[in-house]
């Protein structure tokens, strides 16, 4: 991979107007995502999230103010050039049905004047990477499924390593159980490649769950907040995002609480020794929420979590890549729990009983989606308008 | 035989066709005019409307039953692909020979060639309507005859209609050779240039067009109507 | 009224009888529906008006495509031209070709250019109306990947947009080939040759003929239907694995 492998993307009073429309779609939107974050803009529909993401490779054209990746406007730059530096990912997938597997995700290289050779072997990686059988390369887009067509169309925004990517509802087709695992083999997959993305979305638990930032937005491209998950949760800005998040009066519930209270997530554990592929199989299953393994001892106490990179390994090695990050107890109190996440940024945190051991995985998440359930408002609360996918 | 007709021609033709004229094969005879002009163009839609008449008794009931059922797809499309090869001008000279002259002979020969575009049309028009409409008709109890003329038909009224468009074009125009099987038309002002010279067969060619063009928009107009505006939206 | 096929016999094919002596193969030839001696004898004499057949055929079917082709691309580039360029071919394409071979006397004379220019007129419709067809079916997400990946807009046309119309405008030119070969039967009435001069003239009273050249026809029609779908074939190996 070349030095530079992702750059940050600024925008300065940004804004685009359509003829004809009494007002901006969006309005001098000003918002720096810094290189390697997974930014997501999330919002109603009709809020100008799209437009906003489109400017970036100038699908949509800036009418005033700038988008600046790395230091250099995209103004100044001619757009099919711009964009194929720029990885492009939307809810449609799009996927040329006439080209096989292989040349769709060797379209953009090719398009650089890449030698053959190379883009094939581009695509064999890619396909590795993105846990697609290389014979499936040369298949044509029909012959596969929904969530496979997704992966190949990931694969095909990341073929030409992009300083950028940009991902409009790239899940939002995909059944509920796909999505999942879709989400997760995408934050496995960042957490490698360390791209900076601007993720579109409307709805607010995958937000939470994909953002290291999210940038709540509302009509005319006005950003509201623009904070990692948990703070969002827990200093939610102004009754707009306290309404999008669900967090308003239910959040003081979570004082009542306790971590013991909620269901959690099942980690998938992994145990030192152990093959990875074993590992690899479990992280496979639809039922699992969590990315990532956690490495446990003999005791099923948390040691870390493992990586892509430890997964690489033939058996699960007994030092962990990432460290373990916050550990919570059953018995913390809920609210006390998200302030560490949020202290720590990071999305979730094992859990333990009192003798050490495992019992779960905490997510900002799980706290999201119980914020927004019936059983978290109180019937004076108007139910808030929760668009879904 | 005629060469190169000057552009003055059409004149004589229009005048041809409004009042009898004299032409260069007549020997100062007048012919042609109104009158005759009228009685042929009514001989010729006479001729055009049964034709489609038979061909639409056989070919729309078929067509909209076997795409109903989703049934003979070879049947109803192979017909329609086979049915435009066929040559007209050997399909009139056959009859004139084998089974005979006159009306009764030609118009279910010229019906023939009506029938493809109708069933192909009316097939795919049918086969083509949203599965999930017809379920939803089955299951608030209509029969099936009733799914056909209330929710199949009425969808698929553009493409049916395509399909009688054709079929009416191609019997008009083949309506232009009848005379050959002994069955009058404007046909006649072109075909019979010893009785009608230049003047006639340009005044010919030039109401068979406008006849063409006449049915073809009436039918478009049709079309219109009977399109529900719930399906007008999307027609690009 | 007289037997008007007789009035009109005049001059095209009126010396076939002199020519050919059919009388000696099928004696009361107006009786057999089909004469295999006279068939069997004289099946060459159909070669020469096969070949004009072809020679009316083919350059009108590549003129045809060409314009329609041409003005499709046009039409889809400036969307505002489709509704008239629509209407304008379907002008076209409605008047009977009988008719439109002696509207065009007067401009081109008899023989096989006017029979072209009028056989090409009339598959500006079908080709056009299907490339555009085509071309407006495809999905716009696909060109909204395309040109977000950085094509630019002649290569979303001829890598994108163009190979995936590529069914529906065979379609059109499957339907535009073979009525045009059943219809270059009448160009026999202008005097430029063709299959029609074995179905049309004095031997309208001998089947015989009228036979053989119509299946003649028929078989070219279905010759080039054939060949064009296998080019289909080839061109779009995408849609028989979706199928599979």
């Amino acid at each position: 991979m070349s030095e530079q492998t992702a750059s940050s993307v600024r925008y300065e009073e940004a804004t685009k107007r359509y003829p004809g429309a009494s007002s901006p779609a969006v309005d001098e939107l000003t918002l720096e995502v810094p290189a390697g974050e997974i930014c997501v803009l999330v919002g109603p529909s009709g809020c100008g999230k799209t437009t906003a993401m489109r400017m970036v490779n100038r699908t949509v054209e800036i009418s005033a103010g700038d988008v600046l990746v790395g230091d250099r406007s995209v103004r100044d730059r001619e757009p099919a050039q711009l964009r194929r530096e720029i990885g492009y990912v939307i809810q449609q997938i799009g996927l040329f049905p006439h080209r096989t597997i292989s040349e769709n995700i060797g379209a953009v290289p090719q398009l650089l004047g890449w030698k053959k050779e190379r883009i094939r072997r581009r695509s064999g990686e890619l396909l590795e990477l993105i846990g697609l059988d290389p014979e499936l390369g040369d298949r044509y887009p029909s012959q596969l499924s929904g969530g496979q067509q997704q992966r190949v169309g990931v694969a095909r925004a990341l073929a030409a390593d992009p300083l950028v990517m940009l991902m409009d509802e790239p899940f939002g087709a995909i059944d509920p159980i796909n999505r999942e695992r879709l989400q997760n083999e995408f934050l496995r997959l960042q957490a490698e490649i360390r791209k900076t993305v601007l993720f579109v979305t409307h709805d607010i638990d995958e937000a939470i769950k994909m953002g290291d930032r999210i940038a709540v937005m509302r009509e005319g491209g006005r950003v509201e907040q623009y904070a990692t998950p948990a703070e969002l949760l827990m200093a939610p800005a102004n009754e707009f995002v306290e309404d999008f998040v669900g967090a308003d009066r239910a959040l003081k519930r979570l004082a009542l609480m306790r971590v013991a209270d909620i269901d959690l997530w099942e980690a998938p554990l992994a145990f030192v020794g152990q093959a990875t592929g074993e590992v690899r199989a479990k992280l496979d299953s639809p039922a699992v929420e969590v990315p990532f393994p956690l490495l446990v001892d003999g005791e099923r106490r948390p040691l870390g979590w493992l990586s892509e990179r430890d997964l690489a390994a033939d058996v699960v090695p007994g030092r962990p890549d990432s460290p373990l990050g916050p550990v919570l107890e059953l018995d913390d109190v809920m609210r006390d729990a998200l302030a560490d996440l949020l202290q720590h940024e990071t999305q979730y945190a094992p859990v333990i009983d009192r003798g050490g051991r495992i019992a779960g995985v905490l997510s900002v998440e799980i706290i999201s989606e119980f914020l927004g359930s019936p059983e978290a408002k109180s019937d004076e609360h108007p139910a808030v308008e929760r668009p879904h996918g | 035989m005629i060469g190169h007709l000057p552009l003055a021609s059409f004149t004589g033709a229009i005048e041809f066709i409004f009042s009898p004229q004299e032409s260069n094969v007549t020997g100062g005879k007048k012919v042609g005019g109104f009158d005759k002009s009228m009685e042929l163009l009514i001989k010729h839609l006479e001729v055009t409307v049964l034709a489609l008449a038979i061909a639409l008794v056989i070919a729309l009931p078929l067509g909209l039953y076997l795409g109903h059922r989703g049934k003979g797809e070879q049947l109803a499309v192979g017909l329609g692909n086979a049915g435009r090869a066929i040559p007209e001008l050997a399909v009139i000279a056959l009859v004139a020979v084998l089974i005979g002259v006159g009306l009764p002979n030609v118009a279910p020969v010229l019906a023939i060639l009506g029938i493809p575009p109708i069933l192909n049309n009316a097939y795919v028009g049918v086969s083509q309507v949203d599965r999930a409409a017809v379920d939803a008709a089955r299951g608030i109890g209509m029969s099936e005859t009733a799914i056909i003329r209330k929710v199949e038909l009425p969808i698929a009224i553009p493409t049916v209609m395509g399909g009688i468009r054709s079929a009416a074009i191609a019997i008009l125009a083949t309506a232009t050779i009848a005379p050959l099987a002994g069955v009058e038309s404007l046909g006649d002002f072109i075909l019979n240039r010893n009785v009608y010279g230049e003047n006639g067969l340009l005044a010919g060619a030039i109401l068979v067009a406008l006849l063409a063009l006449a049915i073809e928009g009436s039918l478009a107009l049709l079309q219109r109507r009977l399109t529900s505006d719930g399906l007008k939206v999307k027609t690009a | 009224m007289g037997n008007p096929f007789v009035l009109a016999a005049g001059e095209v094919g009126g010396d076939f009888f002199k020519e050919r002596d059919v009388g000696d193969l099928c004696q009361a030839q107006t009786q057999h529906v089909f004469c295999f001696d006279w068939a069997r004898e004289n099946i060459d004499r159909f070669e020469a008006p096969t070949v004009q057949h072809l020679e009316i055929v083919i350059p009108a079917l590549v003129i045809g495509f060409v314009v329609a082709f041409a003005l499709a691309l046009l039409a889809h580039r400036t969307r505002w031209l489709q509704p008239p360029l629509l209407a304008a071919t379907g002008i076209l394409y409605t008047i009977p070709s009988i008719a439109f071979f002696f509207l065009l006397l007067p401009l081109t004379g008899l023989g096989r250019d006017t029979a072209i220019i009028v056989l090409s007129a009339y598959t500006l419709q079908i080709i056009y109306r299907n490339t555009i067809l085509g071309l407006n079916n495809v999905p716009a997400a696909v060109k909204d990947a395309a040109r977000g990946m950085g094509l630019t807009p002649r290569q979303i046309l001829w890598k994108v947009e163009l190979p995936l119309a590529i069914p529906e405008i065979i379609a059109g030119l499957r339907v535009a080939v073979v009525s045009t070969i059943a219809i270059a039967t009448l160009a026999v009435l202008i005097s430029a040759g063709g299959l029609g001069t074995e179905m049309y003239g004095s031997n309208l009273t001998f089947p015989t003929s009228i036979i053989i050249a119509g299946a003649i026809v028929m078989l070219m029609a279905l010759a080039f239907d054939a060949i064009l779908l296998l080019v289909q074939r080839l061109t779009t190996p995408w849609r028989r694995a979706a199928r599979a």
